[in-house]
């Protein structure tokens, strides 16, 4: 029965079983680190010293070999000296998760090593900055030229072939350039974003806006819309969530271009960060800082898909869409606003 | 016994001698419609002839391949003729416009919009304001009895809904004639009985000249004043039949000897006896179950 079937084929589970999933989805990795982290005899190839004992090669801390570290004690009591203590550890790479989720709050409480470098916070605002920046002005130019692209046959051969012919051209590619041309502040970041955004946006919207059903545009016309109102009237409205999805995938694809942005000219943000505490060997502010980076890519792709059922009611599925928000309000200001606001505040008190 | 489905019911013969007398709305005359195909001419229809007067009601009827569709795509002005001439109220029909509503076989609401708004649509590209759109759009729902749906999105209603929310949408923009190309071919038998009366009631109210498309016979008996009926390869007008039921229709004619003749004539124009070849079947050898036990 399909009750009993957790693997049926393009069947969807039901809302109980997707959470367990998704919940699973993240706890599977974890559980695997904290084996390797909490249990010893998994991995744990190093010796931390916690006393150096007379081994003159040992500090405090000092990460050494497990079998080195044999030999040294085996040799201190044949020489029958104090011999080293210490505790079987990961390497200093492999934080474990309790160490990792303690740098998230750690990180952003520590001052920075040098008194120039940026704090956690500002790095990543720096981060965000420059998606925010790049994606913008990308899709500034880009949604509407994709738009043009896909409405008019025109536009599509004039611009298409060479936008398809550029997008092979990495954007790294790009970087000796923007510098050369826009410096080493964020200017050339920011630009590395845009191509690397720009070119495939213009593409895939034009194709999302091909997609339009054709009925729905000879329906239009049969009801006397002009040219310029089939595109205003039809063809954007009918592409608009197509293209919100577009846009979300593509600030996903702009996240990855992030990194080669950050390393380009002089280095910034949440990859600089990375890259000072490697160096420092603080590995579990490194953990903290990616898994920062995609608590927030997840958590904003999450928002604005939240956001596209609200600004798009007509997608919802069947009876979800009775319920109208401030986002009718917008559309329609007048009666229905005024309608769902009666409907949503409580009757008053009977006296 | 059939009778013959040329009425000669006096009754019949004085309805069609006063739909006569309205005038002329469609005139077609010899239309042709063929394209290139290969390097080919291929002809979808020639010759099409014939008028169409005010508030009639015409249905369609023909087998795959005759162009019905075509023809009604090229008065829609989706389309266009290769030749011949089209007029609508004595003028040549050019593209696409409000006075040649459409009712589409798939469902044409736009998603993004309310019931209302989707009515309100023809009427705002008219230039009528807001106010005064959605004023009238709330009138056509009431026509079409769905004034209750009127903020619902298209998504939320069953098919035969859509469809009369497509209708009302189409008779907003008043135009002198409907275009329907197979409404109801998507609804289900009931659904479908339902969505022919609705319509029956809702042209009574109307000044508009139907032009319907079907394949089912029953519907183009149920709805229809004339019968045009086109035959295949090349389309051409077969016969143009007055239909001798009388109104008011009722589901229940369907048994008068009128309706059995004029059925009758119908299938012999559409289904034509063929001499079908007796086709050599390759003997296909059966393995029997006693083979392969041994």
């Amino acid at each position: 029965m399909a009750q009993k079937d957790w693997l049926g084929l393009k069947k969807e589970l039901p809302a109980r079983r997707r959470l367990v999933l998704t919940i699973l989805s993240f706890l599977l990795p974890l559980a695997l680190w904290s084996a390797v982290s909490y249990i010893p005899w998994l991995w744990h190839p190093y010796v931390r010293v916690t006393v150096p004992g007379d081994v003159g090669l040992y500090d405090e801390g000092t990460y050494v070999p497990v079998a080195d570290f044999k030999q040294q004690v085996a040799e201190c009591q044949r020489d029958k000296v104090a011999p080293p203590e210490g505790e079987l550890t990961n390497p200093v790479y492999l934080p474990a998760p309790h160490q990792v989720f303690r740098a998230f709050y750690t990180a952003f409480t520590t001052a920075p090593e040098l008194q120039d470098d940026p704090w956690l916070y500002q790095a990543l605002g720096r981060s965000i900055r420059t998606i925010f920046w790049g994606f913008v002005l990308s899709s500034l130019i880009g949604v509407p030229l994709g738009i043009l692209c896909g409405t008019y046959r025109f536009f599509a051969r004039l611009h298409e072939p060479f936008i398809e012919f550029f997008r092979y051209a990495p954007a790294p590619a790009f970087s000796a350039l923007c510098v050369a041309v826009l410096g080493i502040d964020d200017a050339p970041k920011i630009a590395i974003i845009f191509i690397g955004t720009f070119f495939q946006q213009v593409l895939v919207i034009a194709n999302t806006v091909r997609k339009v059903d054709p009925a729905l545009i000879e329906a239009a016309q049969t009801l006397g819309a002009s040219r310029w109102a089939l595109v205003r009237r039809v063809i954007i409205p009918a592409s608009l969530s197509d293209v919100y999805t577009d846009m979300r995938i593509l600030l996903g694809w702009a996240w990855t271009y992030l990194i080669i942005a950050e390393v380009v000219g002089a280095m910034s943000g949440i990859s600089a960060f990375i890259v000072m505490q490697a160096r420092h060997q603080h590995f579990d502010n490194v953990y903290a800082a990616i898994l920062m980076i995609g608590i927030i890519g997840f958590g904003s792709d999450l928002l604005l898909a939240k956001l596209g059922t609200v600004l798009f009611p007509w997608k919802r599925p069947r009876g979800a869409g009775a319920k109208r928000t401030w986002i009718a309000w917008i559309r329609e200001p007048g009666p229905a606003w005024r309608k769902s606001v009666r409907k949503i505040t409580p009757a008053p008190a009977q006296p | 016994m059939i009778a013959d489905y040329q009425s000669q019911n006096p009754a019949v013969a004085d309805r069609f001698a006063r739909i006569k007398q309205r005038p002329v709305r469609l005139t077609v005359r010899g239309l042709r419609k063929s394209f290139l195909s290969d390097g080919q001419e291929r002809t979808v229809f020639d010759g099409l002839t014939f008028d169409v007067h005010r508030r009639e009601f015409i249905c369609v009827i023909g087998p795959s391949g005759c162009g019905k569709s075509t023809f009604i795509r090229i008065v829609a002005g989706l389309d266009e003729c290769s030749g011949g001439e089209l007029l609508l109220d004595g003028k040549p029909v050019g593209g696409p416009g409000p006075d040649r509503g459409m009712v589409f076989q798939g469902y044409t609401l736009f998603p993004w919009l309310t019931v209302k708004r989707n009515v309100m649509f023809g009427l705002e590209m008219q230039g009528k304001g807001r106010e005064t759109a959605d004023v009238e759009a709330r009138q056509w729902l009431d026509m079409v009895g769905l004034a209750h749906v009127e903020n619902s999105y298209p998504h939320e209603l069953s098919g035969g809904m859509k469809q009369r929310v497509a209708i009302a949408r189409a008779l907003a923009n008043e135009p002198r004639i409907l275009i329907m190309d197979e409404p109801f071919g998507a609804l289900d038998a009931q659904t479908r009985a339902q969505m022919q009366s609705y319509l029956l009631q809702i042209w009574k109210k109307v000044d508009v000249t139907v032009l319907f498309i079907t394949h089912d016979l029953d519907e183009a008996i149920y709805l229809a004043d004339r019968i045009l009926v086109l035959g295949a390869n090349p389309g051409r007008v077969l016969e143009f039949i007055e239909n001798p039921v009388p109104r008011p229709r009722t589901p229940d004619q369907c048994v008068t000897p009128e309706f059995m003749a004029i059925r009758h004539r119908l299938e012999e124009l559409i289904h034509p006896p063929v001499e079908v070849e007796e086709e050599r079947v390759p003997m296909v050898k059966m393995t029997s179950a006693g083979d392969e036990v041994e």
